[in-house]
C-alpha cells in the first residue's frame, strides 16, 4: 500500500509541474539554450584579445612581428606611443602591450640579444597567463624564423613534446557545455523540488495531504523521485542532444553510469531542497535562501575552479557538500572516461551524504509540516 | 428624484470591465446619491469590488465613463485633482496596511503621504486613535490586530485626510458580531459629524444593508435594483434582504433554487458520540488559541462552530483531525483519542480546508481520482464511486475542467465530493461557504443535510453566517479560543430572550469582553470629529496637490526601511548578503593554478633525468607523487583525476643529452579544463626553458648560447599575479548590483502580491516619488554594503586601494543608485516576487558576469554582448574599481565612466517611471 501512495503522489507531482509552465520553460531553457549558450560562450581560451604595440624600432622584423598577432587569439594591434601605451592599459583598452625597443633589429643581427618589453594587465587573469605563453611562442618565432631564415629549429638541447589528455585541442566548448548540464543538475533539482513544498502550502494542499493515510515519508520520497526523476530525464536529453548532438561534442565515457551518479547526487539535493523550503515561509523567502546556499555549493565545488587552488579548509568543508562529488565523478566519467573503478568511492560517498541529508530533512519535514497547514 | 436633490456623488454610464476572458462589469449605469450612506450589495465575486475600484481610480476605466465628485476620472488631470478627496479601503482584512508597522506608524505614513505637518498629524492622529478606541494598541504590529481591529486602523488611516468620499469594500467580512455593530455605529457617528461626507460600502451580509440609506443589488457584473431598502423589499415582497436577492435573480438562475428543509434529527442519548473533547488548548507560545474547549458530538447530528476570524474554530478542527497536536486536553474521535500518527481514524474522517485546497492543476476527475486512491480505495471500485460522487454533487459537466475554471459554489462541492470520496463518518468543514452566493449556498446545504439525514454522516461545520447557524441542531459560539456558549439554536434564542442569533452573540460577546482588545471598545465612546473643532488652525485640510513633494518621497523610504528593519531573512540578506558571498567568491573563484599533481614515469633512471625532474619538484606550483612505473598506471591515474600532470624521461636521456642527441621528453597535461591546462602547459615550457638556459650557462659550455632576444615580461598592477587582488574589484561590482537589485525588484513586486500596491493607485503619491522613496533605502543600504565590501578587501583579502578613496566611494553610490533603478525598472514588469527575485538575479549575474568584462574584456566581445557591455552600468563601475584599487587612479582619469553612470540613473529612473502604472489595468 505504501508504494502505491508514493507511486500516487509522484504521479500528482508529475501532473501539477507540467501544468506550471514557468517551471517547465525553466527546465527546457537550463537544459537547451542554457547549456547551449555556455558552450559557446567562450570559444577558446584565448580570444580576441586586445593588444597594442609600440614599435620604436620601425624596421622589416619588427612589421613582422606586429603582423603575427591575428584573430581569433588576438584582436589587430592598436600601434601606439610610449605616453599612450600607459593611458590605454589605465583605462583597460588593452590587456597587452608590446615595447619594441629602437634598434631592435640591429642588435639582434650583430649578436647582442634585445629586450622586448611586455606588459600585461594581470588584473585580467583569464588572459594575462594563457596571453604570455601565447605571445612569447609568436615573438619567439618570428625572431629566430627571421634570424635563421627558416622556421623554428634552433639546436637545442632536448626538446619537449606537450600533449593534453582527454580534450586535446583544449577547446572550451567542452568543458563549458558539459559543467553548465552539472550545475543545472544541482540548481533545478533544488529548485523544483523546494517550489512543489512551498506551492502546496501556498495553495493550503498540505493540509489536505495531512489529513489523509499518508506520512510524511511518503510525501517526501514521492517528490523526490518525481523531481529527480524529471531532472534526470532531461539531463540525459540535454547531454544527448544539445552536447553530443548539437555541439559535437564527444563525450568519453559512459553516460549510464553518470546518471547513475546523478540520481545518487538527485537524491542528496532533494533532500536539501526539502530542508531549504521548510525554512523559508514562502517563495521569495525561498528564493534569497537560494541565493545563500546554491551559490557556495556550485562554486567551491570544484566545477568553476579546480579545487586545489582553494585554501585547505575549505576544501575539507566541501567534502561534506554532495555538489564536491558530484563535479568530481562527473568530470571524472565524462571527461575523462573513467569508469566505475575509479569512481567508486565518489558514489559511495553521495550515498553516505544523502541518507544524512534525508534523514535530517524527513525530521524537520515532520517537525514543520504540521505548522506548515 | 426631488429637485432638491443634489448631484450624485457617482455616476456611471454603460461601465464594462472585462478580466481576460472573464466579464466583470457589464454595461453598469448608475447614480450613486451624495452626503448618504449607498450600499453595494451582491455575494462575493459579482463586481462590487471592480466597480468600486474603478470609482476609487485604483482601476484603468475600460469602456464607459465614471464620474466622481462631478468630475470625469478616465482623465489623468481630474484624477489627480479629486484623489485628495476620496479614501478608498480595499477589500481583505487590513490588505493596504503594513502589517509589520505598528497601528501608529501606518497611519502616520497615510498622513505625511498627504502632507501634513508634524504638529497636524499629530494631533489627527491622537483624535482618531481615542474616537476609535485604539489609543492603547499604538505601538501593536497591524499584522497582530484582530480582524475588527484592522478595520478600525483601516478606517483611521483612510479618515486622516478629511474625505469627501469614504469607500469602504466589504469592511465587515470575517469580524465577529460585536466589532461588526462597533463599526457601523463608528461610522454613523462620523456621518453625524460630517454629515457632508458621502459613504460607499460593499458588503455580503445582506442583513447589515438594511441600515443603509440607499441600496444597489448586483449579480454577475450587473444591477438587478436599486432603491432604498424598504422599496427594494416590497418589490420583490419579502421579508428580508437575501430573500429579495434570489428573488430578484432572473429567473433562469432561480429556477432550481428550493428553500432549504431541514428534516427533524432522530438523535437520542443512546447514539454513539461520534466526537469528543475535553479542555481541548492549543497555545503557540504565549498565545492561546483554543483556551479549554468542550464539547460532544453525536453521531448523524449537525453541530456549527461559529465565531470571527482567528477566534480558535480552524485550531480546534485541526486538533480534532491530528493535524496539530494539541498542547493540552484530549479529544476523542468514535472513542479512540485522536493521535496524529493513527493512519485508519484518518480514512473514516473527510475534511475540508477553509481556503480552497484541491490541486489546481488537476483536474476534477484527477483530483477525486487521486484522493481515492490515496484514501485507499480498492481499484475496481474507483471508477465507479467517482461516478457516484460527481453525480451526486453536480459535477458531471466538469469532469475535465480545471478548478480554477470553476464558479466557487462547484468548486466547494468539487471539495465536498473529494471528502466524501472514501465514505466517511465524520465530515469536519471549516468554513464552507464563504464567498459562496446564496443560491449555491442552499444547493450545498441541501447536499449536506442529505448526508447527514440519509447517510448519518457526523457533520463538524464552522461558519460565521447567522443564517446558517439556524440551520444546525446544535451550536456552539466561539469568542477568542473559549467556547461561550452551545446549544440548540431555538433554545439560545430562547434562553436569552433575543430575536435573532446575532443578537444572542453579541449580548454574549459583551459578558465575556474581557480581554485588553475588548475593554476599550464599546463603552459607548462618542467619535470626536478630528477637525475640526480642537484643531481650526488646520482648516485647509491637506496641502494642495503638488506635483512633487520631498516629504511624500521620504513617506515611503520612512515605511520601506520600517519593513526590511523587521524582516529578518531579507534584512540579513541586504545586510551581510553580499560580504558572505563575498567571502565565499573571494577563496572559491580563484584562477591561481598551484599545488599541481604530477608524477613522473623515469624510464631512464640516471642523474640527468632526476635533475630534470628536480626542477619541477621545487616549484611552488607542483606537488610530487609517487612515481609512475607504467604506461597503464599513468592512464588510469590521470583519469581519476589524481595527476594534472605527467612527464615521461625517454630511455639513455642521460646518454642521448651528453652526445647532444637532442633527446624528446614527454609531458601529458589533463585537459579536462582547458584553461587550467593552458597554464599548466605555460608552467612547463617555461621550466622547460629555464633548464635548457641552465644547461646552457652551466654545465655545457660547449653547447651554443641560442638566445636571441629577451622577453621581459612586466605583470602590471599586479605584480605577483595573484588571484585575489583580480578577483576582489571585480567581484565588488557583481555584488553591488546584484543583491540591491534583487532587494528594490522585490521591494515593489512584493506591494503588487500584497495588495498595499493600491495606495500607489489612491493617494496623491506620483510615480517618481514612488520609485524614490522605495529607492532609498536600498541605496542606504547598497553603501553600507559596500563599506563592508571594502572593508573586507583590504584587512581580510589584504587587497590594498591605491588610487583615491574619495572617488572610489563617490563611484560606488552612483552604481548602487544604478543598481536599485534597474531592480525597479525589472519590478515594473514582473508580477510574482518568484519571477522578480530569479529574473532580477539571472539578468544581473548573466550581464555582469558574461558581457562587462569580469572575465573577457568588453573590447574582446562580439555582436550583442559588446554593445551590452557598453551601456550596462557593471562595465563601467568595473574599470573604475579595477583602476582605482589597482591602477592607482583617481577621477580625473575616470571622468568618463563616471559620466556613464550618471547616465544610466538618469535613463533607467525615467524608463521606470514611464513604465510603472499609476492605476490597474
Amino acid at each position: 500500500m505504501r508504494l502505491a501512495n508514493i507511486f500516487h503522489l509522484g504521479c500528482k507531482e508529475l501532473h501539477c509541474l507540467i501544468r506550471d509552465p514557468i517551471l517547465l520553460f525553466l527546465i527546457v531553457y537550463a537544459f537547451t539554450v542554457g547549456v547551449y549558450a555556455a558552450g559557446i560562450a567562450i570559444p577558446e581560451t584565448l580570444n580576441r584579445a586586445p593588444i597594442s604595440i609600440v614599435d620604436e624600432d620601425d624596421s622589416p622584423l619588427s612589421e613582422r612581428i606586429a603582423a603575427a598577432f591575428y584573430l581569433p587569439h588576438f584582436l589587430p594591434p592598436v600601434f601606439t606611443t610610449l605616453g599612450e601605451m600607459d593611458s590605454r592599459m589605465d583605462a583597460g583598452y588593452d590587456t597587452f602591450a608590446i615595447n619594441i625597443p629602437p634598434d631592435f633589429q640591429r642588435d639582434l643581427l650583430a649578436g647582442r640579444p634585445p629586450t622586448i618589453q611586455l606588459n600585461i594587465d594581470a588584473t585580467r587573469m583569464s588572459q594575462a597567463f594563457t596571453g604570455n605563453n601565447y605571445i612569447q611562442t609568436i615573438i619567439n618565432n618570428e625572431v629566430s624564423e627571421y634570424y635563421y631564415r627558416y622556421r623554428g629549429e634552433s639546436p637545442t638541447a632536448a626538446s619537449l613534446a606537450m600533449r593534453a589528455r582527454f580534450n586535446q585541442s583544449l577547446t572550451q566548448i567542452w568543458f563549458g557545455a558539459v559543467m553548465e548540464v552539472i550545475n543545472n543538475v544541482t540548481m533545478l533539482s533544488i529548485i523544483l523540488i523546494g517550489a512543489s513544498l512551498i506551492r502546496e502550502r501556498e495553495h493550503s494542499t498540505v493540509e489536505h495531504l495531512l489529513v489523509m493515510p499518508v506520512t510524511p515519508f511518503e510525501i517526501m520520497i514521492s517528490k523526490s523521485w518525481s523531481m529527480g526523476l524529471v531532472v534526470l530525464t532531461s539531463c540525459a536529453v540535454s547531454l544527448t542532444l544539445v552536447v553530443q548532438r548539437a555541439l559535437a561534442v564527444t563525450i568519453e565515457g559512459s553516460l549510464l553510469l553518470f546518471l547513475a551518479g546523478a540520481a545518487l547526487h538527485l537524491f542528496a539535493t532533494t533532500a536539501l531542497g526539502i530542508f531549504m523550503a521548510t525554512v523559508a515561509r514562502s517563495m521569495p523567502q525561498f528564493g534569497l535562501l537560494m541565493m545563500l546556499v546554491l551559490l557556495p555549493l556550485q562554486m567551491l565545488s570544484g566545477g568553476v575552479t579546480p579545487r586545489e587552488s582553494m585554501p585547505i579548509v575549505i576544501q575539507h568543508v566541501m567534502q561534506l557538500a554532495p555538489t564536491t562529488h558530484f563535479v568530481a565523478l562527473a568530470q571524472t566519467i565524462l571527461y575523462r572516461g573513467g569508469g566505475i573503478e575509479v569512481v567508486w568511492h565518489h558514489f559511495l560517498k553521495l550515498v553516505i551524504i544523502g541518507t544524512i541529508l534525508f534523514i535530517l530533512a524527513l525530521r524537520r519535514f515532520r517537525k514543520t509540516i504540521s505548522l506548515m497547514a | 428624484m426631488s429637485p432638491q436633490t443634489p448631484p450624485p456623488v457617482v455616476r456611471t454610464n454603460g461601465v464594462s470591465l472585462r478580466y481576460g476572458k472573464v466579464l466583470g462589469l457589464n454595461n453598469v449605469t448608475l447614480e450613486l446619491p451624495s452626503g448618504c450612506m449607498a450600499g453595494v450589495i451582491g455575494p462575493d465575486g459579482v463586481g462590487k469590488s471592480s466597480l468600486f475600484s474603478l470609482v476609487a481610480g485604483a482601476h484603468v476605466i475600460q469602456t464607459g465613463s465614471v464620474e466622481v465628485l462631478g468630475m470625469d476620472i478616465s482623465q489623468r488631470r481630474h484624477r489627480e485633482s479629486i484623489c485628495p478627496r476620496i479614501a478608498y479601503m480595499p477589500q481583505g482584512l487590513g490588505k493596504n496596511l503594513y502589517s509589520t508597522l505598528s497601528v501608529y506608524e501606518n497611519i502616520d505614513f497615510f498622513g505625511r503621504l498627504f502632507g501634513q505637518g508634524t504638529e497636524e498629524r499629530q494631533s489627527r492622529i491622537a483624535h482618531l486613535v481615542t474616537s476609535t478606541g485604539l489609543e492603547p494598541f499604538c505601538e501593536r504590529p497591524a499584522g497582530k490586530l484582530s480582524g475588527g481591529m484592522k478595520q478600525k486602523l483601516g478606517l483611521c488611516c483612510a479618515l486622516i485626510h478629511d474625505p469627501d468620499l469614504l469607500i469602504l469594500d466589504e469592511p465587515t467580512t470575517g469580524v465577529d458580531p460585536l466589532s461588526r455593530a462597533q463599526f457601523w455605529d463608528l461610522i454613523e457617528q462620523i456621518r453625524l459629524s460630517r454629515p457632508e461626507m458621502s459613504v460607499l460600502v460593499a458588503t455580503a451580509y445582506m442583513e447589515e444593508a438594511a441600515r443603509f440609506d440607499w441600496l444597489a443589488i448586483m449579480d454577475a457584473g450587473e444591477v438587478l435594483a436599486t432603491g432604498t431598502p424598504a422599496s427594494l423589499l416590497a418589490k420583490a415582497g419579502t421579508s428580508s434582504l437575501e430573500e429579495a436577492f434570489i428573488a430578484l435573480l432572473p429567473e433562469e438562475r432561480r429556477r432550481n433554487h428550493q428553500a432549504v428543509v431541514i428534516p427533524p434529527i432522530r438523535t437520542d442519548d443512546s447514539s454513539p458520540v461520534a466526537i469528543e473533547a475535553q479542555s481541548l488548548t492549543m497555545k503557540f507560545g504565549d498565545f492561546v488559541a483554543v483556551d479549554q474547549v468542550d464539547f460532544r458530538i453525536a453521531s448523524g447530528e449537525i453541530f456549527g462552530f461559529l465565531g470571527s476570524n482567528g477566534c480558535g474554530k480552524t485550531t480546534t478542527m485541526k486538533m480534532l483531525t491530528g493535524l496539530l497536536p494539541a498542547t493540552g486536553g484530549q479529544a476523542w474521535l468514535f472513542g479512540h483519542p485522536v493521535n496524529p500518527k493513527d493512519i485508519e481514524t484518518r480514512r473514516r474522517v473527510g475534511y475540508m480546508t477553509q481556503a480552497f485546497s484541491l490541486y489546481s492543476e488537476l483536474t476534477v476527475e484527477q483530483n477525486l481520482v487521486l484522493h481515492a486512491r490515496l484514501f485507499s480505495v480498492p481499484g475496481e471500485l474507483i471508477a465507479s464511486r467517482v461516478k457516484e460522487m460527481s453525480a451526486r454533487f453536480g459535477l458531471n459537466d466538469v469532469m475535465d475542467a480545471l478548478p480554477d475554471n470553476l464558479p466557487l459554489g462547484q468548486r466547494q462541492r468539487l471539495s465536498l465530493a473529494v471528502a466524501m470520496i472514501h465514505k466517511p463518518e465524520i465530515l469536519i468543514l471549516d468554513e464552507p461557504t464563504s464567498g459562496v452566493d446564496p443560491i449555491a449556498r442552499d444547493t450545498f446545504w441541501q447536499a449536506m443535510i442529505d448526508l447527514a439525514r440519509q447517510d448519518g454522516v457526523t457533520i463538524f461545520i464552522s461558519t460565521h453566517f447567522m443564517n446558517e447557524a439556524e440551520r444546525c441542531d446544535r451550536i456552539s459560539l466561539m469568542h477568542e479560543g473559549k467556547v461561550l456558549v452551545s446549544g440548540c439554536p431555538a433554545d439560545l434564542k430562547a434562553e436569552r430572550g433575543a430575536e435573532t442569533l446575532e443578537q444572542v452573540f453579541i449580548d454574549l460577546l459583551k459578558e465575556a469582553g474581557t480581554r485588553d482588545d475588548q475593554t476599550n471598545q464599546g463603552d459607548g465612546k462618542r467619535f470626536i470629529p478630528p477637525s475640526f473643532a480642537a484643531t481650526s488652525s488646520f482648516d485647509c485640510p491637506s496641502v494642495p496637490h503638488r506635483r512633487y513633494s520631498l516629504s511624500r518621497v521620504l513617506s515611503y523610504a520612512r515605511r520601506e526601511a520600517l519593513e526590511l528593519y523587521r524582516d529578518p531573512i531579507r534584512a540579513t540578506l541586504a545586510l551581510l548578503g553580499s560580504f558572505i558571498l563575498m567571502i565565499i567568491m573571494g577563496y572559491g573563484i580563484s584562477m591561481d593554478v598551484e599545488n599541481l599533481a604530477f608524477a613522473v614515469l623515469d624510464r631512464d633512471q640516471s642523474t640527468a633525468s632526476r635533475e630534470y625532474t628536480l626542477n619541477l619538484t621545487g616549484s611552488r606550483y607542483f606537488i610530487e607523487r609517487p612515481p609512475l612505473t607504467n604506461y597503464q598506471e599513468l592512464d588510469q591515474r590521470m583519469q581519476s583525476g589524481e595527476l594534472s600532470l605527467a612527464i615521461e624521461m625517454p630511455p639513455d636521456f642521460g646518454r642521448d643529452l651528453a652526445r647532444g642527441r637532442q633527446p624528446a621528453i614527454g609531458a601529458w597535461v589533463d585537459g579536462a579544463n582547458p584553461q587550467r591546462a593552458e597554464t599548466i602547459q605555460g608552467y612547463v615550457n617555461g621550466m622547460h626553458s629555464l633548464w635548457l638556459s641552465d644547461q646552457a650557462t652551466h654545465h655545457r659550455a660547449s653547447m651554443p648560447d641560442t638566445t636571441l632576444i629577451h622577453i621581459e615580461t612586466r605583470y602590471r598592477y599586479n605584480p605577483d599575479v595573484k588571484s585575489l587582488m583580480a578577483m576582489v574589484p571585480a567581484v565588488i561590482p557583481l555584488l553591488l548590483i546584484m543583491i540591491p537589485a534583487v532587494l528594490t525588484a522585490l521591494s515593489v513586486v512584493r506591494e503588487k502580491e500584497l495588495g498595499s500596491i493600491v495606495n500607489l493607485y489612491v493617494t496623491p503619491i506620483t510615480r517618481l516619488e514612488f520609485l524614490l522613496g522605495k529607492q532609498l533605502p536600498y541605496i542606504g543600504l547598497g553603501m553600507v554594503n559596500f563599506f563592508l565590501l571594502a572593508l573586507c578587501a583590504i584587512f581580510l583579502f589584504q587587497v590594498p586601494i591605491k588610487g583615491d578613496l574619495v572617488s572610489l566611494c563617490l563611484a560606488a553610490l552612483l552604481y548602487v543608485s544604478a543598481a536599485t533603478a534597474l531592480g525597479l525598472l525589472i519590478s515594473t514588469f514582473m508580477r510574482s516576487q518568484v519571477a522578480a527575485l530569479f529574473g532580477t538575479a539571472l539578468i544581473t549575474i548573466l550581464f555582469s558576469v558574461n558581457y562587462s568584462g569580469m572575465i573577457t574584456p568588453v573590447t574582446s566581445l562580439e555582436g550583442g554582448g559588446r554593445i551590452i557591455g557598453q551601456i550596462f552600468p557593471t562595465a563601467h563601475f568595473l574599470i573604475i574599481t579595477r583602476g582605482i584599487f589597482s591602477k592607482a587612479l583617481g577621477f580625473p582619469d575616470l571622468q568618463k565612466e563616471f559620466f556613464a553612470l550618471v547616465l544610466t540613473i538618469v535613463i533607467l529612473l525615467t524608463l521606470c517611471t514611464l513604465l510603472l502604472k499609476k492605476q490597474e489595468s
